[in-house]
């Protein structure tokens, strides 16, 4: 399929929002905030985690060994296993075992098409299961609600967990009355789901086949587990004589023990409950006697041969998965449970749901591996760069995933697949970078801000003049695909490192820090000129100076490289890489003089705490991580060391102020030392609930997702919109804002330093 | 077991508004009674002492399984922390027994009351062990929201009482 264009993508987006958005933010929010206090209420939950990563790290590690393993065991149970290598042989063996079951026992029921069962399972959704069974004249029924909701519209699932997600119960009732032509029309979801309800336990009752999945498969007792609240899927697997499931050969697990975190985990993540309403573990052939219900008068316990009655069939789809394990970035995404957990916790995905931010079958931010492993690039490409990097699935994720970082390299293989362009000439000057030709001209721009900063810098103000021309806007909107609805950032001529030198560079930093220092530490910071920070919001810059220097503490302000961060925001791997060891060289003598690493921009920050431990050496990587600190987080640590805050700008205790915490800040843990401070010195913050901004570095700026981009940012904008001090950590948070909130949206350390305006 | 687990046991249930009961085993029988909406089916219980009412029906056919309000089962044990029984697939029918009626009444003895998953999970290694392989794990009422709003009793039951008796 060929990539949408610019104006494709914007107006699939606009119809998405307009049409889905509303019914996917509700629920998606909603499962999202469950799932945080489920994970806050449990105590041992990052220990299960913990276990469960480790379980699936060494159940791939040794899946050959499982699947030779889970063969033997549910032969010798009496059942039988097929190992099938894509959809169309995986298909083709379950229309034989209908056709073979019906041919032997007959069809049940009063006409003479074979019919089949089915529980929720994604895994048949990915090989079109089906539409390959109707295709033989078999007739296949879903049973879970929002499935057969699906079908009954020949509509697509939005959600891994809750596939008709972005419906209304007014939709839903619109369709069962038009199809069904109920007596009295259905309305509320009671009625709604008792008609369901009756329905399908005819269609239970009379089918031939019942088809499940497995959300895990444990190899050596031949253990199909299946986590439902329902209860159709105990339905499909006991009623019919016949069961086959359905599972990626990644569902099993070494033994029974392994099953429990797994149990423990799985609805805490999906949904926020404790253990789901039916853990159903079952190693079939099972002694539960079949219900046959053309045969009313015999009782369900006669036949003492219950259990050689019963025919069970294990189906382990490969399609790409052995694939995917070979590959070392992929190879995670195989330790996925499917509890859609990141795309809950995506404010992207909150907006649009997964038939924006999905492919052909998967949905949210593993998708993006998924896709790629079992569709193929093209699949992933179609909506990958809907992930912003964000990073706040990966605290949700219950087997700790890296879920940005699939995001990322999917997209630099993307960018490589793509033909050099005619246009590539605009940007080749003006980007350093280490990508080849081809890649998006926006994305290039974007991955190689620092150089354009740098430019416009020196040539501001009129670069910024010339960037605010209509006709430059027109031009950046068609090659670039920079929105013209969004405000350019301003470039200041004099940068933050020019500044500091002006005013007289290390000695004179020094001097006002031992004039300051009361407490008498011995410490000294090398503060990070971040692109934004040093050529735009120098302000903030400036403010993290003197704060530091009003506590006691000498600054440097080196010119130093690009973290990388705009980078890898882009999937532009090997450039990022090529900065990270150039800023780890810059920074290698400061580390060896015992100098502190402090960072205004919580991205850039997050590079070097979270990405660089992929592109360093491992003790490069953790000799930065564990010399380098978010500015507020700093503070906190100087003022629990006692540092008087009195040096700062105090509030009078109440005075309240609205704070919005970057994302990945949040993911680092470092939300509540900036709170903390605040409170220290004298002010009453409240913090957001929204997860992100929407913003997201450049993904704001570019056309095809400046609608979706507001949204988000609308629903951030809503939730501080009252305060009268509303300051935000990241550049892009406080772009966001001020573009949406019309007024000043500073970074917390120009509330806190010395001679604050506010 | 010790009462503060069955304790933990009943508050859980309360929490997913499924009924207690605690009773010596002479009662239980006559207790069973007076929950039981009829008609009900059950599959026979393995505790000394107590037996299904008349008017429960055991080795049901599959209309009288179609027809029940309530459906009678034992459980293997029950898990206090998550409120959850272990009903297993025995050849009387338990697991339809327990999933296809109105209302499920589990009847559990106290001593195979467990405290926590982790427990629950050594009782399920000792099942697996002794052959008795497949069990569900059923916690709270069948519960949906795919129809716009929380609607309990979707395919399994929307009634669920538990039974726990005490000298057994």
């Amino acid at each position: 399929m060929a990539q949408r264009t610019r104006s494709q993508q914007a107006d699939r987006i606009r119809h998405l929002l307009e049409t889905e958005g509303d019914a996917v933010h509700a629920k998606a929010s909603s499962f999202h905030a469950q799932r945080g206090e489920a994970y806050d209420a449990a105590d041992d939950l990052e220990a299960l985690r913990t276990e469960a990563r480790a379980i699936k790290e060494d159940a791939i590690d040794r899946l050959p060994d499982l699947i030779d393993t889970v063969k033997d065991t549910v032969e010798a149970n009496g059942g039988t296993v097929y190992v099938a290598d894509d959809a169309a042989d995986a298909n083709a063996y379950v229309a034989d075992v209908v056709d073979t079951q019906t041919e032997e026992h007959g069809i049940v029921g009063d006409d003479d098409t074979p019919s089949v069962v089915k529980s929720k399972s994604m895994t048949t959704e990915e090989i079109d299961l089906n539409d390959a069974l109707e295709a033989e004249g078999i007739e296949v029924t879903e049973t879970d609600l929002g499935e057969w909701v699906l079908q009954v519209a020949d509509d697509t699932p939005s959600h891994i967990v809750g596939p008709a997600m972005h419906l209304e119960r007014v939709e839903i009732a619109e369709l069962f009355n038009e199809r069904f032509d109920p007596d009295e029309p259905l309305e509320t979801a009671e009625e709604l789901t008792q008609f369901a309800r009756d329905y399908l336990a005819d269609h239970i009752q009379e089918a031939d086949v019942g088809i499940t999945g497995a959300n895990f498969v444990v190899a050596d007792s031949g253990t199909i587990t299946l986590v439902t609240n329902e209860g159709n899927a105990r339905k499909c697997a006991v009623t019919p004589d016949t069961h086959v499931a359905i599972a990626g050969i990644e569902k099993l697990i070494p033994t029974l023990s392994d099953l429990e975190p797994f149990v423990d985990l799985i609805a805490k993540s999906a949904t926020g409950q404790s253990i789901a309403q039916y853990v159903t573990m079952l190693s079939p052939p099972t002694d539960s006697p079949t219900l046959d219900f053309d045969d009313p008068e015999e009782p369900i316990t006669a036949g003492d041969e219950a259990k050689t009655d019963r025919d069970f069939h294990l189906v382990l789809l490969d399609n790409g998965r052995m694939d995917m394990r070979e590959d070392d970035q992929l190879r995670e995404t195989l330790y996925c449970i499917r509890c859609g957990a990141c795309s809950n916790s995506c404010v992207n995905f909150q907006s649009v749901g997964g038939h924006g931010f999905g492919g052909e079958t998967y949905s949210g931010g593993i998708a993006t591996g998924w896709e790629a492993g079992v569709h193929g690039q093209e699949s992933a490409a179609e909506f990958n760069d809907l992930c912003t990097g964000c990073s706040r699935c990966v605290d949700a994720c219950p087997v700790k995933i890296d879920i940005p970082w699939i995001n990322t390299v999917v997209r630099d293989r993307i960018n490589r697949s793509e033909d050099p362009a005619a246009t590539d000439f605009l940007v080749d000057g003006l980007t350093p970078d280490m990508e080849d030709g081809g890649i998006d001209l926006g994305k290039r721009f974007f991955g190689n801000i620092g150089t354009v900063a740098k430019a416009a810098s020196a040539t501001a103000p009129v670069s910024n003049w010339l960037a605010d021309a209509d006709p430059v806007r027109g031009l950046l909107e068609r090659t670039l695909g920079i929105d013209h609805r969004r405000d350019l950032p301003a470039f200041q001529r004099e940068s933050l490192v020019d500044w500091f030198e002006k005013r007289g560079g290390n000695a004179t930093s020094s001097r006002r820090a031992a004039r300051a220092n009361e407490a008498d530490v011995d410490r000294e910071v090398v503060l990070y000129p971040d692109v934004y920070t040093n050529y735009v919001d120098t302000d903030r810059g400036k403010a993290a100076v003197r704060t530091l220097e009003a506590l006691g503490i000498p600054v440097q302000v080196p010119d130093l490289p690009e973290s990388g961060r705009a980078a890898l925001s882009q999937g532009m791997v090997a450039t990022a890489d090529r900065q990270a060891s150039r800023l780890y060289a810059a920074l290698a003598e400061n580390l060896d003089a015992g100098r502190d690493i402090v960072v205004v921009e919580p991205s850039d920050l997050a590079a070097m705490h979270r990405e660089y431990e992929r592109l360093l050496p491992e003790r490069s990587f953790e000799r930065l991580r564990d010399n380098s600190y978010e500015i507020c987080e700093y503070v906190y640590g100087l003022l629990e060391n006692g540092a008087d805050p009195s040096a700062l700008s105090t509030g009078n205790g109440a005075e309240p102020v609205a704070y919005h915490s970057h994302c990945q800040q949040r993911t680092l843990d470092l939300e509540a030392p900036t709170v903390a401070v605040l409170e220290r010195c004298g002010y009453a913050p409240e913090t957001t609930s929204a997860e992100c901004c929407g913003m997201a570095g450049s993904f704001g700026y570019k056309r095809e997702y400046y609608e979706l981009s507001v949204d988000v940012g609308e629903r951030l904008a809503e939730q501080v919109a009252g305060a009268k001090t509303v300051v935000a950590s990241g550049t892009s948070c406080g772009d966001q804002l001020e573009g949406l909130l019309e007024r000043d949206v500073p970074h917390p350390i120009e509330v806190l330093a010395p001679g604050s305006r506010l | 077991m010790t009462v503060d687990t069955v304790g933990r046991f009943e508050r859980a249930l309360e929490g997913l508004e499924v009924g207690f009961e605690r009773v010596p085993a002479a009662d239980a029988s006559e207790r069973i009674e007076m929950i039981v909406e009829e008609p009900a089916v059950g599959a026979p219980l393995p505790f000394e002492g107590v037996t299904l009412p008349e008017s429960v029906t055991t080795e049901p056919t599959s209309a009288d399984l179609e027809a029940a309000r309530t459906g009678v089962t034992p459980v293997g044990f029950a898990i206090a922390e998550y409120g959850t029984v272990a009903v297993e697939s025995t050849a009387d029918g338990a697991e339809a027994i327990s999933l296809y009626p109105d209302c499920h009444v589990a009847v559990v003895a106290e001593s195979d009351v467990v405290p926590d998953l982790s427990a629950g999970f050594d009782r399920l290694a000792d099942s697996f062990a002794a052959g008795q392989d497949s069990v569900v794990f059923a916690t709270g009422r069948s519960a949906t929201a795919d129809m716009g709003d929380l609607v309990h009793g979707v395919h399994g039951p929307g009634d669920v009482d538990v039974i726990v008796v005490e000298d057994r």
